[in-house]
């Protein structure tokens, strides 16, 4: 078969496909970022002691295949069926969707938490040390200053990882979850046409393209009181 | 638990430790292959022709953006139609070729490693000084000789670290290839899933087994790169 007649028979199924992509890697992306700023503040303030587990954690998260992680998620529950019965949890450790969103959310935790550690790090001290004297305490400190100058340092690194994890969300289509990938395994089980893989391919190269051009605007905006003023010649255009 | 994984007929230990031999196999050929590739993509980001950056450019690009897994079904099917196609065509007669699961490893995962390796290997020779160079060329040394003593052991210095991530990348990436049977650790841990029922016993036993892989090969990196640098002074 033509390449072009694949697109135009199987599109639906590619369409579908690329949703559940995106909404795999969205929202794995966005459970990680709400929790990993709590554990980049205890990665930075915190005693060394009660570090110590949540070292342990990134550590076994970086350090293990993702696709043995989404096992250990997915099959490795089953080993626990009549507790997780018990507890009301097998509903949701059967779906692979589930399962795949949980794996990916605990990794990109991991690698987010370490990457916003860097740009707490990275906060002047001297801004601190202002902050305390005029007198804002430690959370509107870290609210004001340490949090919103530490998200402008790691912000390209937090692209890379959402770019990592959306790479990352192929291996769902392991356990049969039908993102892009899955959904080109299916098409290629029955056509046996290889242009099919192309296809997502290009579907892959689209969505990281798009998504890298949006993540600059917003660090664009994110260091604009920084930015070099490319429009010296009018005024009125570097106010916005 | 520890009788499952024991050796011999009650365990799966041996089966898995063949597994391990053969993950470990993947990775040391997949490594210079993955560094040659990432050389030549340096090489060509690197050049005054156009149209050789283009390649370069566009290699990194595109490897760097499609899921490991994706890249590893292309090869694994493209190249194995490719092959028989080929076969078809000098031979008619011929029952086409079989793509064996680890030369498609090899590839796609030095194709990954090389692309990553390039852009690595570009930053390091950017960051080299120029004026060593001009230096070398000023006392009559030729490119190459240039590249040999000057260039190369300090781009090494640079590039180590960088490196080094993507070999604990590429090793965790190895797992992938039990996707397309081919027998590493990863998928005589599945047989051993299948005829024991123990899933979580043995896919922890298998995540240990690969953070402690990449546990050694972080110890060894960091004491790789003390050595690349004891020639330096330290600010």
């Amino acid at each position: 078969m033509n390449p072009t007649d694949i697109l135009l028979e199987y599109w639906p199924r590619l369409l579908d496909g690329t949703l559940m992509t995106i909404k795999l890697t969205l929202l794995g992306a966005m459970i990680a970022a709400i929790v990993s700023p709590f554990f980049a503040l205890v990665r930075t303030q915190a005693s060394p002691v009660a570090q110590a587990p949540l070292r342990l954690y990134i550590s076994f998260m970086r350090g293990t295949p993702i696709l043995a992680q989404l096992f250990l998620v997915y099959y490795g529950s089953g080993q626990f069926r009549p507790f997780l019965q018990e507890w009301g949890l097998w509903g949701f450790f059967r779906d692979p969707f589930n399962c795949a969103l949980l794996t990916f959310a605990l990794n990109s935790t991991a690698y987010q938490t370490e990457i916003l550690r860097g740009g707490i790090m990275g906060v002047n001290q001297g801004e601190i040390e202002a902050a305390k004297a005029v007198g804002m305490n430690r959370i509107t400190t870290l609210r004001r200053i340490v949090f919103p100058h530490a998200y402008r340092i790691a912000w390209p690194a937090l692209g890379n990882e959402v770019i990592l994890m959306m790479k990352a969300s192929a291996l769902a289509s392991v356990v049969t979850v039908f993102d892009i990938m899955g959904r080109s395994r299916q098409v290629f089980s029955r056509t046996f046409d290889f242009s099919v893989y192309l296809w997502a391919a290009l579907i892959y190269l689209c969505i990281t393209a798009i998504f890298v051009l949006l993540w600059r605007l917003v660090e664009q905006r994110l260091s604009r009181h920084i930015a070099p003023k490319s429009s010296a010649h009018s005024p009125k255009e570097t106010s916005v | 638990m520890f009788e499952l994984l024991s050796f011999g007929d009650a365990g799966w230990g041996d089966e898995m430790l063949r597994g391990l031999a053969i993950t470990v196999q993947l990775a040391a050929v997949t490594l210079p292959v993955g560094l040659i590739l990432g050389f030549l993509a340096a090489y060509a980001s690197l050049s005054h022709a156009r149209p050789l950056r283009f390649i370069g450019y566009s290699y990194t690009t595109i490897m760097r953006g499609l899921p490991e897994i994706l890249t590893l079904f292309v090869v694994y099917y493209g190249v194995g139609l490719l092959l028989n196609a080929l076969a078809l065509w000098w031979n008619p007669e011929s029952r086409g070729i079989d793509f064996s699961p680890f030369a498609a490893g090899v590839i796609a995962l030095g194709m990954v490693f090389g692309a990553f390796a390039g852009e690595v290997i570009r930053g390091a020779f950017n960051s080299l000084d120029l004026g060593q160079a001009e230096a070398g060329r000023a006392i009559g040394m030729t490119k190459i000789q240039i590249f040999r003593r000057i260039q190369l052991p300090q781009l090494w210095r640079f590039a180590l670290p960088g490196l080094g991530n993507l070999w604990i990348n590429m090793l965790k990436d190895t797992a992938l290839v039990s996707v397309i049977a081919l027998n590493d650790l990863m998928r005589m841990t599945k047989v051993a899933v299948g005829v024991t029922k123990q899933p979580f016993t043995f896919y922890l036993t298998v995540c240990l087994i690969y953070w402690a892989m990449c546990l050694a090969s972080e110890f060894v990196l960091a004491w790789m790169e003390r050595r690349a640098n004891r020639g330096i002074r330290r600010a």
